[in-house]
């Protein structure tokens, strides 16, 4: 499994990168995920359907995060925006 | 003849030349001036567009990665995405005349509207400011703005929906652009076939 966080001026940068079923690396992804929760980040798992829709699930714990998932994407939280500048 | 034209046709240069010459002082400075304040900023502010540029490639094929091959063509011809809006669903299934979507431009407000009638219902501004500031902006590049407005709606739409400003159309972006990209998402759909039902979820009252 992969956590990623999405950056500006960057892209996405890797947070942690491990395999789950090794208690080791469960522990640093879990710090991990908490490490950007407790920053504010949104934490989002893309998922697959049964139908093959492609949509995305928010996660409030790694407990929640499906085990088989490949993937954690970070991001900051949404905040009502837009500033006066007309498109 | 011809000297007294060359010599008035000389003395006129230099009279204009020196009428010019003050202003055109002055412009150039201003332009030196300007030049110089910008590159003082860009320096200030860490802005690198090559960086931004890689980074704006991370971004695409990471969204690449998260969206349907069709979503995906549809970001790369059109400059936006579609996402049909879901809250009906979850109070009983949507009714004839209710389905809604989303159109999805990077940094710039989510349009919700009706695709059956092209009626624009509101703006949604949202934004996901990295306070942060990495490298001096708060932005995320353009795909991963899409990206975070495409997984927020697809996993949470009331979350997302209740986090936003909501506008009527028209506040940030012109309701014409609007409707003529809703006009090229049918003719881009229409060229590659994909038919209108296929569109709507199974279940979908309209779909039967």
């Amino acid at each position: 499994m992969k956590l990623l966080r999405m950056k500006p001026g960057h892209g996405e940068i890797v947070l942690a990168e491990g395999d789950i079923e090794v208690p080791e690396q469960e522990r640093a992804l879990i710090e991990a995920f908490r490490r950007e929760l407790d920053e504010g980040m949104w934490a989002a798992v893309p998922t697959e359907t049964q139908t093959g829709r492609r949509e995305a699930e928010l996660v409030k714990s790694f407990a929640e995060v499906p085990r088989d998932a490949e993937r954690v994407i970070f991001f900051p939280r949404a905040a009502g925006g837009c500033g006066a500048e007309p498109a | 003849m011809a000297l007294a034209l060359g010599t008035g046709a000389v003395v006129l240069v230099v009279l204009v030349w020196e009428l010019v010459r003050p202003t055109l002082r002055r412009t150039l400075i201003g332009l030196q001036l300007r030049w110089h304040a910008r590159r003082t900023a860009a320096a200030a502010s860490g802005y690198d567009p090559g960086r931004e540029r890689r980074a704006e490639q991370r971004a695409r094929a990471l969204l690449r990665s998260c969206v349907a091959e069709h979503d995906w063509a549809m970001y790369t011809d059109l400059g936006f995405l579609r996402v049909r809006g879901r809250l009906g669903e979850e109070t009983g299934g949507a009714v004839e005349g209710s389905e809604y979507a989303y159109l999805i431009y990077p940094h710039k407000p989510i349009v919700a509207y009706v695709p059956e009638t092209g009626e624009l219902l509101n703006e949604y501004c949202v934004a996901f400011p990295d306070l942060s500031r990495p490298y001096g902006s708060a932005r995320l590049p353009h795909s991963d703005d899409v990206l975070a407005k495409w997984m927020a709606l697809t996993a949470d739409e009331r979350r997302l929906i209740g986090e936003a400003n909501m506008h009527l159309p028209g506040r940030q972006i012109d309701p014409e652009r609007v409707r003529r990209d809703i006009a090229r998402l049918a003719r881009w759909e229409a060229q590659r076939g994909v038919r209108a039902a296929e569109l709507r979820p199974p279940g979908n009252v309209r779909a039967a």
